[in-house]
């Protein structure tokens, strides 16, 4: 056993990181595995279940490794729970996913791993990273539809260092066919929703922030101020919104293309109106030298990219749908994370 | 992983006794027939749980006939709460220490809990506060599972009686049986749970023992076993088994208690040399000594600053040492205590517990091994956070 790496995987119970065990174990890594349990509310989906820590379980008893649980509930609340609710409450709309990385995963859980012992740490995120002359890289996975890398932009380089990700250079496809080969009970297990924390089968979003903040009732206006009706919460309507807002029916449709939470208004205008030569964005962090010419920007965990030069603000080369603010701009170069930013209101 | 296992985990389950295992084979191969039958096998059957009774009330200090058996603790907790709100109503108090297999009970029917000291015991003051004639039940667990803190149930039962004379006294006791005189459960309560794999008996079998079957409904109904309070068929093998084993552990317990009691003092005295390292429950003598005279012998329970305790037993673990911080949710991961957030410790204090709780097995070299372990394993978490 002397000279075999310790490595310390994340398992959420989910496919995807049942077989990151799987394949950290074939490349003669000496694997634990450790489920974090991140939320005590009511949440049945996601990573914060009781069922998907026996999945996790029962994958680690089939894989013949250890298998610990961890509790960064405090953490969990501290660092993404109340700064999501914080983010709603100014008419924000942040990724939860992102904090949880930053903060969770991949501080606390680095430093858990760094205590206990732990060479290296791995989870089941679809991102690869590379060596390049300069230093490691994240790149996106070699399957572009589940591609996670916008969600993982923050890491450092001596994070990057110390982080596998086995299953980068899989397919989706790929790696049910080893968790079939495998038997993993995982195998066939649905894809987990994004905001864990957030039950779906109890009222969703909606729900969820009724429950922790107090919604602020509006006005839907036109450019021109003039007001068209009532919503019962600022903070519920999103950008590009079009029912709900008193406005479907009659004439050319209009969509919600601005929100301000502070006077309390929603303002809707025709499509034209949500597409933008420029965005406005701060804390922007460059991964290596900043970079002048065009890149790809991704700007919302599942969406596309889309060419702009980044400098005070990002220049898109074509006008780009309105993004809204407190979402995280992830820029690209041929595929490789080289920095982010933090859209802003103006 | 090492081969070498140093069980610290007593007081979540007792390693099971060799005669319990002699006796309960037998009746697994043999006493199948269902007890509550009328045939020659069955009757059989039935002696052996008439038998494992008298033996029991015999070792516990009660009448036969007050003993209910159940499937553990958490039945029998339950039983006692559910089942005298339910025969007689009224109002429900706790400690705010208790298991979660007593509170969890109490609050559903609206009970009140009564706040406890530092020290754990509970707040006598605040306790006749909140009795009023209203009040039907109270339940004080006589050993506090985590801290191992014993309650003064006398004092306790005469400012219940005192103020509501009608008043029942619970206890879950399940944590006192392999260190204490049951004496001090049986004269005092009127209800007291007992669970077998606490003291050397098999999982899956208690008792509640009932001093007055008019003031108790049953909460699970059925074929009407054990004076119709308990519903379901026998676990002869489990009942004879916790009879064995608790012959056995009263046979041994003044010297087991003796013995222990030396352990766990070297283990917490040497502990304590760590810097930032608390003793939860105990007092502290004019010399500076620690008094650990109301805490059970096998209780070693202490609080690390700058410590969580998940990692502490990740550690301990690969050493091969077991033991325990709070209790666990189902999901595995550790909680917070309510135990000690009732105590007055600062949530992180508390996430820094340790629960070292020996048993009749333990010896001076598990004692020696975890002090060999453990300093090094907070001076390393300390040292690189975790």
């Amino acid at each position: 056993m002397k000279g075999k790496q310790k490595i310390l995987v994340a398992m959420s119970g989910g496919v995807d990181s049942s077989v990151a065990a799987a394949v950290l174990l074939d490349q003669g890594y000496e694997v634990v595995g450790v489920t974090m349990k991140l939320w005590g509310g009511t949440s049945d989906t996601g990573c914060c279940s009781v069922s998907d820590v026996i999945d996790a379980r029962r994958v680690a008893d089939q894989l013949g490794i250890q298998h610990h649980v961890f509790n960064f509930g405090d953490e969990f609340d501290t660092h993404v729970v109340d700064p999501y609710v914080d983010a709603h409450k100014r008419g924000e709309t942040p990724n939860p996913c992102i904090e949880c990385n930053r903060h969770v995963k991949f501080d606390k859980l680095f430093r858990r791993a760094t205590a206990l012992g732990f060479d290296l740490i791995a989870t089941g995120h679809h991102a690869q990273i590379i060596q390049q002359p300069e230093g490691f890289r994240l790149r996106r996975s070699v399957d572009l539809k589940k591609d996670q890398s916008y969600v993982l932009h923050m890491l450092e380089e001596n994070q990057l260092a110390r982080l596998q990700l086995p299953i980068g250079n899989l397919t989706k496809d790929q790696v049910r066919e080893i968790a079939a080969s495998l038997s993993l009970q995982t195998a066939e297990k649905a894809d987990s929703q994004d905001v864990c924390f957030i039950s779906r089968t109890k009222g969703g979003r909606k729900r969820f922030l009724e429950q922790h903040m107090a919604m602020t009732p509006g006005q839907v206006i036109d450019s021109r101020g003039n007001r068209i009706s009532n919503v019962p919460a600022v903070q519920m309507v999103t950008i590009g919104q079009r029912k709900g807002l008193g406005v479907s029916g009659e004439g050319e449709p209009r969509y919600a293309v601005d929100i301000n939470v502070e006077s309390a208004t929603v303002t809707v205008g025709p499509k034209a109106d949500l597409y933008y030569a420029e965005t406005a964005i701060v804390d922007v962090q460059w991964i290596g030298e900043p970079i002048t010419g065009a890149l790809d920007i991704q700007t919302s965990a599942h969406g596309h990219t889309a060419r702009a030069r980044v400098a005070d603000k990002i220049y898109w080369e074509e006008p780009h749908k309105k993004v809204a603010s407190g979402q995280s701009a992830v820029f690209y170069e041929e595929g490789t994370v080289v920095g982010s930013g933090i859209v802003s209101r103006s | 992983m090492v081969d070498e296992i140093i069980y610290m985990d007593n007081a979540a389950s007792a390693p099971i006794r060799e005669e319990v295992i002699e006796a309960i084979l037998p009746v697994l191969r043999e006493n199948y027939a269902n007890p509550s039958g009328s045939h020659l096998m069955a009757r059989k059957a039935l002696r052996l749980i008439d038998d494992a009774r008298d033996e029991l009330a015999d070792v516990l200090g009660c009448k036969a006939q007050d003993i209910i058996f159940t499937s553990g603790g958490t039945e029998s907790d339950n039983l006692a709460i559910f089942g005298v709100h339910s025969a007689i109503g009224g109002t429900v108090i706790c400690s705010a220490t208790e298991h979660h297999a007593v509170l969890e009970p109490t609050r559903s029917v609206g009970g009140k809990v009564v706040n406890v000291e530092q020290n754990g015991a509970v707040d006598l003051n605040h306790l006749a506060d909140i009795i009023n004639d209203e009040t039907t039940l109270v339940s004080i667990g006589l050993v506090n599972g985590e801290t191992g803190v014993i309650q003064d149930l006398k004092t306790i039962v005469s400012i219940v009686k005192e103020i509501s004379p009608g008043a029942l006294i619970h206890t879950d006791a399940v944590q006192a049986v392999p260190w204490l005189d049951m004496h001090l459960a049986t004269e005092y309560a009127d209800l007291i749970s007992v669970a077998a794999h606490k003291f050397g008996g098999p999982k899956g079998v208690g008792a509640l023992i009932v001093k007055d079957q008019t003031k108790v409904s049953s909460i699970q109904l059925g074929g009407g076993q054990e004076m119709g309070l308990r519903s379901g068929t026998h676990n002869t093998p489990g009942i004879v088994g916790m009879a064995a084993a608790a012959r056995v552990t009263a046979d041994s317990k003044a010297s087991d208690t003796a013995r222990v009691a030396s352990l766990r003092d070297n283990l917490a005295d040497s502990l304590l040399e760590i810097t930032n390292t608390f003793e939860t429950g105990v007092r502290l003598n004019g010399d500076g000594s620690v008094d650990r005279s109301n805490k059970v012998a096998g209780s070693c329970h202490l609080c690390f600053g700058d410590i969580e305790s998940e990692a502490l037993l990740f550690l301990l673990e690969q050493s091969g040492i077991f033991a325990s911080a709070a209790s666990s949710c189902s999901s595995g991961a550790q909680e917070p205590s309510h135990v000690l957030a009732a105590m007055g410790y600062q949530r992180e204090l508390a996430r820094g517990s340790l629960r070292l709780s020996l048993g009749y097995k333990s010896t001076e070299e598990d004692v020696n091994r975890v002090l060999e372990i453990l300093p090094d394993a907070i001076e390393r978490l300390r040292s690189l956070g975790s």
